[in-house]
């Protein structure tokens, strides 16, 4: 009796793994119209986990399998959602599914057939309610720009999109604390506060695209990280739904609150895993008058170095943002875009620093900054430099530290890292990496060297598995051994699920776990992301 | 040969303007200001000039107030020489700014006047078209190709006009202003940067140099222009005729 139904499970489950098809497709394709590709390839041992197979019988334990106790979507799930949030809000339109279900580098795409738009937080909740009763996966998603493959399906998880949801809520002047929907996206917000008198404490290259609820779940960093801190610092309060339909209202606006746990440190950086963010409150500074840019050329690292620990000291709190690029991905940018130049043509510097001052003082910020390149100069750290003299110079710099990531990905395909390291050691892993590499792919270094946080690139015209053995688990293996994290902003999404234990301990991430048991029990939340899969059973 | 550039120092280009409530002029106050971007790409083309070997000086000018100067040192960080400042108390007009350049050209003696064919805040476009005339100069307005000859003393500047481009040749001392597609001003770098700090900087006052800049003109109001009006989507053919006889009176 017991042999049979141990043989009728095992063939069950066969079944269900021919039945449902694993549809995870690495698609590779070129931005530009000139050559298009699509690369479907079939990995069999791409680092631990990630696997794109059409033959259905490979060693279970390097794929992502779906999770069998997820439920698939049935024609009374489509009903009830066009019953609550109306025709428009559900989407099963394949053009937009498709654009959708890949994520902004083309490297992961899902099978989602179904995108829901809700307009209100109520809305989500309820949302979430019945995909926990039916036990169907969903997906959060905002401006679907993540890097690591945390804002789209792997399989048919249902794809909850707050683009909807942009409102402002309000703005106190005083105190500059903006209250808005997570669907607001970062530029929009930005120049609403401009016409206030204010900034927004992050600033990042995607801000056109990326909506405020998305860099709140991943902790997003940025270029002013620096001067104004981490959104942990910033963020105020924030109205989150768990994933089954509770809503946590945490939506404080104010500075000081010791009352009981801080739970929306907990949200902050979760991915997505612990409850949809559908509100946030942010403390947002005011924006000063003087700003002025520079744009540096070093000779060697240990400079880029030096020159950073002077300017914190002799810029101090006029400074707002550090950020380097080699001459690799300076040359990148050069190439990819027309329209911009170098700012220092006269000869390829090995390093660029760009260096940004913000305060109230125009002509004091000016001269201090001025004092600072010029004795910088004197001191043989920098060995050229510009100093943008209006807006269009400044933001001509800025294009160009900006437009790396794109850059990239106009080149090919690239393998992103993304790294916190300590400063000194941050370039010998590029050199390292470079000498792994040799011919097979160009190797770019460029990032927040303010923060200590290094992007490291490799780009290639093509993914190619030999590449990919070089890099991982090297990189990983070489920031865990100097105490670095293997994320410093992007997050883990599902490029690094299962990486976590190179930057946290066992321990660690085994509390992790009980609390993401806790606050979704059916693990409904982004499934297959952020915490290892051994965790999740 | 001397080139003397005259520059502007201007609302900066990228911001966004406001009026001032008394609707006296535009909102000055706390606002990016930097040099006008015609005026640089007349620097630029200046400093050319020089490095190919054709020019041995280049001065810049500009008149205004005192913060006026920041605009020379721009000037003299991307390669001028040598800075004039006119201390004026507020802005002038372009015939005043015409009347001051002549001046100063009898005083400098340079073979070429270039200026940025118009400044971005006031659009006015007769700067160079005066200076000309009082001077008796030839001049090459929009200019969007220079090249000179030492030897023949012309030049030949490739003019943008509304039929196309227009290719002249003047006599030098001339006057050229610039239009956008010239070239590509540079950046001031640091070691510039440097050296402008010790380049020499001239103040006159315009009773100095005798001329009156009382101004013909007053400014009566300044407005934003009207909001635009948002279109209207209208169901039939018929609506349309209705619309086009009744409210647009074109049929």
């Amino acid at each position: 009796m017991e042999k049979w139904r141990a043989t009728s499970n095992l063939r069950r489950s066969l079944k269900s793994i021919l039945n449902r098809q694993l549809k995870f497709r690495y698609l590779n394709e070129k931005r530009s119209c000139q050559s298009s590709f699509n690369l479907i390839r079939d990995c069999k041992s791409l680092g631990q986990v990630n696997a794109i197979q059409h033959r259905c019988f490979s060693s279970a334990s390097t794929l992502v399998q779906r999770n069998p106790s997820f439920s698939t979507l049935n024609s009374d799930d489509i009903s009830y959602f066009k019953g609550l949030l109306g025709e428009k809000s559900v989407i099963q339109d394949e053009d937009r599914l498709e654009t959708v279900n890949t994520d902004w580098m083309h490297k992961y795409k899902g099978s989602s057939k179904l995108l829901l738009l809700p307009r209100s937080t109520e809305e989500v909740a309820q949302i979430l309610r019945y995909c926990n009763s039916r036990c169907l996966a969903v997906v959060p998603q905002g401006g679907n720009t993540g890097l690591v493959g945390g804002s789209v399906p792997v399989f048919d998880e249902v794809i909850v999109n707050v683009s909807s949801m942009k409102n402002i809520i309000s703005f106190d002047k005083v105190s500059g604390i903006l209250v808005c929907e997570a669907g607001c996206i970062l530029e929009n917000l930005i120049s609403f506060l401009d016409n206030q008198g204010f900034i927004m404490p992050l600033d990042l290259g995607a801000k056109g695209s990326c909506q405020i609820g998305g860099n709140v779940s991943t902790n997003a960093g940025g270029l002013r990280l620096v001067r104004y801190g981490s959104l942990h610092e910033n963020v105020l309060g924030l109205e989150a739904v768990l994933a089954n339909g509770d809503v946590l209202d945490m939506l404080g606006t104010l500075r000081k609150d010791n009352t009981g746990y801080d739970l929306k440190h907990l949200f902050i950086g979760s991915e997505g895993s612990l409850g949809i963010v559908t509100k946030v409150s942010i403390l947002t500074p005011p924006k000063l008058s003087s700003v002025n840019i520079a744009f540096l050329a070093c000779n060697d690292y240990s400079s880029c170095q030096k020159l950073l620990m002077e300017a914190k000291r002799k810029l101090g709190e006029i400074l707002s943002a550090f950020e380097f690029l080699d001459t690799e991905a300076m040359n990148l940018v050069l190439h990819q875009f027309d329209g911009v130049r170098n700012p220092l043509p006269a000869s390829m510097h090995n390093f660029y620093i760009l260096i940004e001052t913000t305060g109230s003082d125009e002509s004091y910020n000016r001269e201090k900054l001025e004092a600072f390149l010029l004795s910088s100069m004197e001191d043989g750290l920098i060995s050229d430099g510009v100093l943008a003299q209006d807006i269009n110079q400044a933001s001509s710099f800025w294009r160009i530290r900006e437009g790396v990531p794109e850059a990239l990905m106009k080149a090919g395909a690239v393998y992103k890292y993304d790294l916190s390291l300590p400063v000194e050691k941050m370039y010998d892993l590029v050199d390292d990496m470079r000498i792994r590499l040799g011919d097979l792919a160009k190797v770019v270094g460029y990032g927040h060297l303010g923060d200590g946080n290094l992007h490291l690139n490799v780009s290639a015209p093509e993914y190619d598995d030999k590449i990919l053995e070089q890099i991982e688990p090297y990189v990983y293996e070489w920031t865990s051994k100097h105490r670095g994290s293997i994320s410093a902003e992007h997050g883990l999404g599902l490029m690094k699920a299962n990486k976590v234990y190179y930057s946290k301990s066992a321990e660690t991430v085994q509390t992790m776990a009980s609390i993401k048991k806790l606050l979704d029990p059916n693990g409904i939340l982004n499934p297959y992301k952020v915490l290892p899969h051994s965790l999740n059973s | 040969m001397k080139i003397m550039v005259a520059v502007k120092r201007v609302v900066d280009y990228a911001v966004k303007i406001r009026i001032k409530p008394d609707k006296s002029g535009v909102e000055t106050q706390n606002v990016n200001m930097s040099m006008n971007p015609f005026c640089e790409i007349a620097l630029e083309e200046a400093l050319k000039i020089k490095e190919s070997g054709l020019a041995k000086e280049v001065v810049a000018v500009t008149m205004g107030p005192s913060n006026c100067v920041d605009t020379l040192r721009t000037g003299l960080a991307m390669g001028a020489d040598r800075g004039i400042h006119v201390e004026a108390a507020r802005d002038l007009v372009p015939l005043s700014v015409a009347k001051v350049l002549k001046k100063l050209v009898e005083v400098e003696n340079p073979g070429l006047l270039i200026l940025g064919k118009q400044a971005i805040d006031d659009d006015c476009n007769q700067t160079g078209q005066m200076i000309a005339a009082l001077l008796g100069w030839p001049q090459g307005t929009f200019a969007s190709k220079v090249v000179l000859d030492k030897e023949k003393q012309v030049a030949t500047v490739d003019r943008e006009v509304d039929g196309g481009l227009e290719t002249l040749c003047l006599d030098l001392p001339a006057v050229i202003t610039t239009d956008l597609r010239l070239n590509q001003p540079r950046y001031a770098t640091l070691p510039n940067i440097m050296k402008a700090k010790s380049k020499p900087i001239k103040r006159y006052t315009p009773e100095e140099l005798n001329v009156e800049i009382k101004s013909g003109l007053e400014v009566v109001q300044v407005t934003e222009p009207p909001k635009r009006k948002a279109g209207v989507i209208l169901s039939s053919v018929d609506e349309l005729i209705d619309k086009l006889k009744n409210e647009a009176h074109v049929i």
